[in-house]
């Protein structure tokens, strides 16, 4: 099916090709005969191991030759016997893969021998060598590579010596540099024979790796591994909190019978699932008139649950407090914006009071919780940045004095390696000390992707997205750059205290964002006009009330999912996007859905059936909104919303709606 | 654009490779003719034309392949596997015709091949592979009898196939490889486990899948082949990032290695073609939204309107 020239054969190879298919048709008949009777005789078997060599595909085949083999040795006992009958199965199958050695019958037919444990795992290896020379990327014979040495127990060691030769005889052998990858994550892990030790083996990998990339850079396989390399080298070991809210020594007012979100930042997953971790605070209900003070100690030391992917636990125990006051009478101070009229997005509805963002807090941690590091830490963070600025400069290096020479691929991927380092650098900076100046790579960043963006257009929107990422972070993650951002929502005239703030991330071209935990205070956000496909991560901003997603190009309401975890929302507007006007749905299965098995979180569709409306037509819109408090929704500009009875779905699944579209809903 | 998909001669094709059975490829085929016939009637529907057929012939026929395990061998008379059961549900799922088989039969041969660590083997002789994990919770699903595997350990024994390059190998250890991540990721998408996958890693290896032609390939430093349109296509929309490639210049590839003349498209430009990679064009071209043929599921691997028949009509 593969590789054959597309021609009309000549009417002689038309004659030899039904002469040739009229000889396997009656093989196939005649061991699909003999394989219904049982018949297990030597004459019967040569027909199929003919058979076997003429089409190594046919599976049935194989089996008929197993149920022969298992037939033999029923009743034998004399072990040269029966090592003989395994013998000739291995021939068979010899003669299979001479004919086609990507047949996965043959091999696990050979695998399915050698697991009786009577065969020469030497005569194994001599055959896999030949095949691997032959064609050194063939996933087949690596696969069973890997059986063998496993069945064999073959000293990782040696595995790990035997990639080294076929890189080095030939760098560009993804296979290899795979396998490589393999065996250094089990010995790494099985053996932790300290850190010194993992960042020698690292330190020899950036060697071997660098060997390849500059004798045979045009090659992708090494740029692979060491990407590879440079994860292993930023992994954080264990989770630390980068990120909380509310705020340490702040002080909220909650209405009486409320809640309040407390929300956890990681700097990787936690608990299998996601970067973030969120409970509620539920407060009593009060008698009329009544308030209360409760100040709130949260102390994280060795909690269960979270532990990163690789097993271990918070680095750092960490305590913050903060101080709630509930009020049995709701005031404008409360949690929650109270949305007594339409809210407008309009630009004269903002105002921007420099005075005031002083009492503003954003979450930014206060430097006395940041992370203090431990010794080992020190000496891991010491031997991180160490390695990372020599690797940027190395590729520096590279891309300045050869850029007249190098190939456009080789630029390509030396400029996204350089960016990785140098974010990979700065990320680490971020977290790890209080100085803001030492992160002064952004820049440089910026450019490189921007360049990337022409230099490899079949891939800008790649570039694309990681460029969005950067300039959000740059924008949001520290003070002075963030405040520039931020407006009230309000007239200067109005009580400042009524009032609250915007961020206003309008029209800056973001295809994606990102740096949500120097967010979670934010309970506005204007994002329209942007390049938004997805609002991936959104889910942690859980005090967000009003959403501006106008103007992006959102394509399904599956990609709002996001939004369903978001109970304080009030506001949403989501016009102006192209929802309804795609036949493939890239968030249908990032959602749980009815597609999937998560399915189960008892979506009953019929419960909003209005007459004349195909509710199946719109389950993803249901899926969506039911159980969303909103009180005001803009859905105008998506093709979904030309249908008139969509409105009237939209009202129904809403029950707290008072204005579709800027029309009060009655 | 290279022209225009040929519609009718893709059509005349598909319905040629049914009756023609005297050439060598033809008999050294027969073995999988339930997979053809998945293949050429899902490429009939996508194209609005699986009317061309008549129905009950095909499902007469599929239901002469099942064997008295509950499982379907690749034609009659050849050994059951789970590769066939599951193309055997897919074509009565094509023609909403899933009542014909008994159901819990069916669950029953798929689910008693998964192994005590989550694994799934393909038939009773032991091969163990994570297209086997896919077939079976694809096929469960279909049945809705998901609830008769061990779903966490399912998933649980895919994501220990997962690589430095975040795709994912037959077994632990095995190297990553288009295809064998098309079954991975949509495995994790229909258990709702998309979480596991590090999405921005694996679509950039997965982008990079695109070469110089607008062709996908399956590896790195390996030929651009139209079947990748599919695999490396579907995953890339299942995790969100397809807006990563280019994809005129892969809409222009697939119809580049049409067979204008007979109808059927090949793997590369030029080359023979065959309903396998016929059925993958015109997969590949659905999910790039090529106007006329109609919505193809990234996970199931059935046509939008069968999928949501099945799961919305259900619920
Ligand atoms: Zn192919």
């Amino acid at each position: 099916m593969h590789g054959r020239p597309r021609k009309q054969p000549s009417l002689k190879e038309d004659n030899a090709s039904i002469e040739k298919a009229a000889k396997l048709r009656s093989l196939q008949s005649l061991v699909l005969h003999n394989h219904q009777n049982k018949i297990y005789d030597k004459e019967a078997l040569e027909v199929s191991s003919k058979l076997l060599e003429l089409n190594p595909e046919l599976y049935t085949a194989w089996n008929y030759r197993k149920l022969a083999v298992e037939h033999a040795l029923l009743s034998e006992e004399n072990s040269d016997t029966i090592r003989a009958i395994l013998d000739e199965e291995l021939k068979v199958v010899e003669n299979a893969l001479r004919r086609n050695f990507k047949s996965y019958g043959a091999w696990e037919h050979r695998k399915w021998v050698l697991r009786k444990e009577y065969s020469s795992v030497d005569q194994e290896l001599r055959l896999l060598d030949q095949f691997q020379k032959a064609d050194s990327r063939n996933f087949h014979a690596w696969n069973y590579r890997r059986f063998v040495a496993k069945l064999k127990n073959l000293p990782a060691e040696e595995e790990l010596k035997y990639t080294t030769s076929m890189i080095e005889s030939n760098f560009s052998n993804y296979s290899a540099w795979h396998n490589r990858s393999v065996i250094l994550s089990h010995l790494l892990k099985e053996n932790p024979q300290g850190l010194d030790s993992k960042h020698n083996v690292l330190k020899e990998e950036y060697d071997l790796v660098h060997q390849a990339l500059f004798t045979d850079p045009d090659d992708q396989s090494g740029w692979f591994y060491h990407l590879w390399l440079l994860a292993q080298t930023a992994a954080p070991d264990a989770p630390s909190l980068i990120s909380f809210w509310p705020a340490h020594g702040s002080d909220l007012v909650v209405s009486s019978n409320g809640s309040l979100p407390l929300i956890l930042y990681f700097d990787q997953v936690v608990e299998g699932k996601a970067q973030a971790w969120m409970t509620y605070l539920k407060f009593p209900e009060l008698g009329n008139n009544s308030s209360e003070v409760y100040t709130i100690e949260v102390s994280l030391g060795q909690v269960n649950g979270i532990i990163s992917s690789s097993g271990s636990s918070l680095s750092l125990p960490l305590r913050f407090t903060f101080t709630t006051r509930v009020q049995s009478t709701p005031s404008e101070h409360s949690e929650g914006i109270v949305t007594m009229k339409m809210l407008s997005w309009k630009d004269e509805e903002f105002c921007r009071n420099e005075e005031v963002l002083q009492y503003f807090n954003p979450c930014i941690l206060p430097s006395d919780l940041q992370r203090i590091n431990k010794d080992c830490q020190q000496t891991t963070l010491k031997w991180k940045l160490e390695t990372f600025t020599h690797e940027i400069a190395l590729f520096r290096d590279l891309l300045l004095e050869m850029n007249w020479q190098l190939s456009c691929k080789l630029l390509k991927i030396g400029m996204l390696t350089l960016a990785r380092l140098l974010l990979a650098h700065d990320a680490l900076m971020l977290h790890n000390t209080t100085s803001v100046s030492q992160k002064a790579n952004c820049k440089e960043i910026l450019e490189l992707l921007q360049d990337l963006m022409k230099l490899d257009p079949t891939h800008s929107r790649f570039y694309k997205d990681m460029l969005s990422i950067v300039l959000m972070e740059q924008m949001v993650s520290n003070r002075n750059s963030l405040e520039g951002y931020c407006w009230y929502y309000g007239t200067s005239t109005s009580s400042l205290t009524q009032n609250i703030i915007c961020l206003r991330l309008n029209n800056l071209s973001l295809s994606r964002i990102g740096s949500f935990e120097h967010l979670l205070w934010v309970q506005m956000i204007d994002l329209r006009g942007n390049e938004l496909r997805s609002i991936e991560g959104l889910e942690v901003l859980q005090r967000l009330t009003c959403l501006n997603l106008s103007h992006n190009n959102l394509i399904s309401f599956t990609a709002l999912a996001p939004l369903r975890l978001l109970s304080s929302l009030k506001v949403l507007d989501i016009s102006h996007n192209e929802i309804g006007a795609h036949s493939i749905d890239t968030t249908r299965y990032l959602c749980s859905s009815l597609l999937s098995q998560s399915a189960g979180d008892g979506c009953n569709l019929d419960e909003y059936a209005i007459n004349n409306v195909d509710i199946a037509k719109y389950w993803e819109a249901v899926l969506v909104f039911k159980g969303l408090q909103l009180t005001q929704l803009d859905v105008v500009g998506n093709a979904v919303s030309d249908d008139d009875k969509f409105s009237l779905l939209l009202v129904k699944i809403l029950p707290k709606l008072k204005w579709l579209d800027g029309n009060a809903v009655y | 654009m290279m022209g225009d998909l040929e519609v009718e001669k893709h059509v005349q094709f598909v319905l040629s490779v049914e009756k023609k059975k005297d050439d060598f490829e033809s008999v050294a085929m027969e073995h999988i003719r339930i997979n053809g016939a998945y293949w050429g009637l899902t490429t009939l529907d996508l194209l609005g034309k699986l009317g061309v057929v008549d129905q009950d012939e095909v499902i007469s026929w599929i239901m002469k392949c099942q064997d008295e395990s509950g499982g379907f061998g690749g034609n009659i008379g050849h050994d059951p596997h789970i590769m066939y059961t599951l193309s055997a549900v897919q074509v009565l799922a094509l023609y909403d015709k899933l009542d014909v088989l008994d159901i819990d039969k069916v669950s029953s041969y798929v689910s008693g091949l998964q192994n005590e660590d989550g694994s799934f083997s393909g038939d009773i002789w032991g091969e163990i592979d994570t297209r086997f994990s896919y077939i079976a919770i694809c096929c469960l699903s279909i049945l809705g009898r998901l609830e008769k595997l061990n779903v966490q350990k399912a998933v649980a024994y895919i994501v220990s196939c997962k690589n430095m390059d975040g795709g994912f190998g037959c077994t632990p250890g095995g190297e990553s490889h288009s295809g064998q991540i098309f079954c991975c990721v949509a495995a994790l998408a229909i258990t709702g486990s998309l979480h596991h996958i590090d999405k921005d890693l694996l679509g950039w290896w997965l982008c990079e899948r695109q070469v110089k032609s607008g062709g996908l390939n399956g590896r790195p430093e390996k030929l651009p082949d139209v079947c990748y349109s599919w695999w490396v296509l579907s995953s890339l929309i299942i995790i969100d990032r397809v807006h990563w490639i280019d994809k005129e210049k892969l809409a222009a590839f697939i119809l580049n290695c049409q067979d204008k003349e007979n109808g059927g498209i090949s793997d590369r430009p030029e080359d023979a073609v065959d309903v396998f990679h016929t059925f993958f064009g015109v997969a590949g071209l659905s999910l790039l939204e090529y106007p006329g043929v109609k919505a193809i599921d990234p996970a199931y691997a059935l046509p939008v309107d069968v999928v949501d028949r099945i799961f919305i009509g259900r619920r």
